[in-house]
């Protein structure tokens, strides 16, 4: 009780320090020698008070306050600790809270961290975040308060939806929302320093930082969402295409697009709009995202409830910030073209440039596919779903030339460049075309474009290898991220190619067996937790080659709510994921089963981790030089 | 009459419009092919022509319909208005359950019969997709 007043009222102190410190700014703005002291520790007061507030609501979730209306409909006494605290951001009052949280953070960050730049940016910086603030807080305020009362208070909760209960998926919303939110700090930043003129090459040195944080966080958060995916879900796959998944693939491509930008402002004054525009769109691509998972239009593990006053509060909201950043855009912004820079067809800008494009085509792909069946169902009411097929089409041919660019582009030069170890690059790619030949060839897999697409992928492994291990080599950062892409789209299509499944209905006792594989389903084990019981599936499964795994997946019906869910069993080996997952039909003795053998799976993992890594390292790396 | 630099930026312009049409032409064409209709057993029954494409079949599992066997689930989905029968072999998910909402996606044989290739999971007990609650009507 006492806690939901504390955090209620830390909440609306916030908006009010939020109102407060656009005054200091307007009055600092006009006199801006140094920052006012003010804004600082205003700043400092507002994370604190929203700080509290988030803690507030933890203890709520720890101490299973039901007088909290949050509380009561996402938590339960019987929920271990754990999930009780990240119950906290698994529905959608917290999780927002925690988007207030990040906010916040990020612009106090912001102000103590950036040095070197006008007063006047930061300041601008601060109102156009403040902007987004106070929003959020009406928007919390308004519409979807965490700290509810009800009245009388219930003995005990609802639960928390079970598959959410899940180390993966604790962590994942926090994560997520790191890089999701960071793109905000992004979008004031370009928008104070368009304003202001300033856009230049140690801007671009000064706010590379955050882009790489974000675009870091981003991509483990999608990683930790797939992972989940993977083994919770139970179909074994990592990537389904589905909306919201690709709400976060969208931001992730602008905000890679924008990474490769940046590099070229920090060290030529060119493709300013391009900078400019593309960290509108990361941001607004990651407000679309929480609009189209909060709103109900989508629907998913994510809904939580479908309230259409929230969706109609963050479309204004969003149209706002649009049309806010659209005007600054176009009465402040002029490329100074005067001192005409012009790049020769061959290199490094042009490169990059093909990058861009490439990555605006995808982006428009996956846009289209996830808005369209929204689309057509208001204008004609019909439903539609757009399968993977459509994305698989579309996007799998325009990889091919992506790749091979990514190898040539990193070997060209600023301006003009001509294009150096030509030997190497030629006899590479004979080698690897050579070698997706075999390979597919020896495995009776003869699609046309799985070679061409092989070999592509191939050629910038061995590309990236081979500079990896070459001293003059100096961009580390981006060789290990090239690396890492090539990894994943290696493994991804290794997975896809030799990917083997088995879906057969069975008793207990029975056994199942084709040319390739035996599967003895043993026994039946009972398990009883305080939250859940269990039925376990023992199965010895043995393969052609003789070996034999012993696999036990589980059956869980977790008592609060009362829900079903089958709990994978995957034997990871460094070459091949086996995975098993089972299904009781109601009333019936027979256990649906469904037997994978997935090669390569860890590995789609660890290139994730290793492009991931290399952001860290370039994070890290201009610390040094400074 | 123009310069050489005017000329090349003109025909850079041309270039990228060529290639925007072709790229719209290109996702538009592939995403007629490749949409899935959601349909309800009713508006199965009203068609006039049976589709050969992919389809998607929403409603609610008809009480004491499940038969399994080794190698086939077998299933009736019903709108409470009409039914249609399902033949499905492959993995369920784990919602599904006689007197839940489900959507099979598959082909369909004739009016009454569906071969399904894929059943849809659900995450939540109480989700019902926004496509069998409309066609469900006020249930």
């Amino acid at each position: 009780m006492i806690y939901s007043l504390i955090g209620y009222y830390s909440l609306i102190l916030g908006l009010i320090i939020g109102l407060l410190l656009f005054y200091f700014s307007y009055k600092n703005f006009y006199n801006s020698s140094i920052l006012d002291t003010k804004i600082l520790s205003f700043t400092f007061l507002q994370l604190f008070f929203v700080l509290i507030s988030f803690l507030c609501l933890i203890f709520s979730f720890v101490i299973s306050d039901f007088s909290n209306q949050t509380v009561f409909n996402n938590s339960h006494t019987t929920k271990p600790l754990f999930y009780k605290i990240s119950g906290t951001w698994g529905n959608h009052e917290g999780s927002l809270l925690l988007w207030l949280l990040v906010l916040t953070l990020f612009i106090f960050l912001f102000l103590v961290r950036t040095k070197n730049q006008p007063v006047k940016y930061k300041i601008l910086t601060l109102v156009f975040q403040q902007i987004i603030i106070v929003g959020f807080f009406l928007f919390l305020i308004k519409t979807s308060n965490p700290f509810n009362y009800i009245f009388p208070t219930p003995t005990e909760g609802l639960g928390l939806n079970p598959i959410l209960q899940d180390p993966a998926l604790a962590i994942h919303p926090p994560i997520l929302y790191l890089g999701y939110v960071g793109s905000s700090i992004i979008f004031s930043s370009v928008l104070a320093a368009t304003s202001l003129k300033i856009i230049s090459t140690s801007w671009a040195l000064h706010i590379k930082k955050w882009i790489l944080i974000s675009w870091i966080f981003l991509t483990l958060g999608i990683l930790l969402g797939s992972i989940w995916a993977y083994y919770e879900l139970g179909w074994g796959g990592f990537w389904f295409w589905d909306p919201v998944e690709n709400v976060s693939l969208m931001p992730w491509l602008a905000l890679t697009t924008l990474l490769h930008c940046i590099l070229v402002l920090e060290k030529k004054s060119i493709l300013t709009s391009w900078v400019i525009i593309l960290s509108i769109a990361t941001f607004t691509l990651s407000m679309c995202g929480t609009f189209l998972v909060r709103s109900g239009i989508l629907n998913s593990v994510h809904t939580f409830a479908n309230d259409p006053e929230r969706g109609l509060f963050i479309l204004v909201f969003l149209f706002i910030l649009i049309l806010l950043s659209i005007l600054i855009f176009f009465l402040f912004h002029k490329d100074n073209n005067k001192k005409s820079y012009n790049f020769f067809w061959l290199s490094k800008e042009t490169s990059i440039l093909i990058n861009n494009w490439f990555m605006m085509y995808f982006l428009s792909v996956v846009l289209i596919g996830t808005v369209y069946p929204i689309f057509l169902d208001v204008i004609s009411s019909q439903k539609i779903s757009v399968g993977p097929p459509f994305y698989h089409k579309l996007i799998i041919p325009f990889l091919i030339p992506f790749l091979i660019m990514m190898v040539i582009g990193p070997k060209l030069k600023w301006i003009k460049s001509q294009l150096e170890d030509k030997i190497y690059l030629i006899s590479f790619f004979i080698i690897s075309n050579l070698l997706a030949y075999l390979v597919l060839k020896n495995f009776n897999q003869n699609i046309l474009i799985n070679t061409i697409l092989i070999s592509s992928a191939l050629y910038l492994f061995f590309i990236t290898l081979r500079d990896f291990f070459i001293k003059k080599y100096k961009n580390i950062s981006q060789n290990i991220a090239h690396f890492g892409f090539s990894l994943l789209i290696l493994s991804i299509l290794f997975n896809n190619l030799f990917s083997s499944e088995i879906i057969t209905n069975l008793k207990v006792g029975e056994t199942f067996e084709d040319s390739k594989t035996k599967i003895v389903f043993e026994s039946v084990d009972q398990k009883k937790e305080h939250n859940y019981n269990a039925i376990i599936a023992n199965f010895s499964i043995l393969n052609s080659s003789g070996e034999l795994d012993k696999l036990s997946p589980e059956l869980r019906i977790y008592n609060q709510p009362v829900i079903a869910t089958s709990e994978a069993d995957i034997k990871t080996t460094l070459m091949s994921d086996k995975f098993i997952v089972i299904n009781l039909v109601q009333n019936q003795d027979f256990f649906n089963v469904r037997y994978q053998v997935k090669p390569f799976m860890l590995w789609i993992w660890l290139s994730v981790i290793l492009i991931s890594f290399a952001g860290i390292i370039s994070f890290f790396k201009k610390n040094y030089e400074k | 009459m123009y310069g050489r630099k005017v000329k090349l930026r003109f025909l850079f312009v041309v270039i990228i419009l060529i290639t925007l049409i072709l790229t719209t032409f290109l996702i538009l064409n592939s995403l007629e092919e490749n949409v899935v209709y959601f349909k309800s057993p009713s508006e199965i029954k009203s068609l006039t022509e049976l589709d050969k494409n992919k389809i998607r079949v929403g409603g609610m599992v008809k009480k004491n319909s499940i038969s399994i066997n080794s190698d086939e689930v077998n299933f009736i989905i019903t709108d409470f208005k009409n039914e249609i029968n399902v033949i499905y072999s492959g993995a369920v998910p784990s919602l599904f359950a006689e007197g839940k909402g489900v959507v099979a996606e598959g082909f369909l044989k004739d009016r009454n019969f569906f071969s399904a290739i894929k059943i849809l999971a659900k995450h939540d007990e109480n989700y019902m997709p926004p496509e069998v609650k409309e066609a469900l009507g006020e249930k």
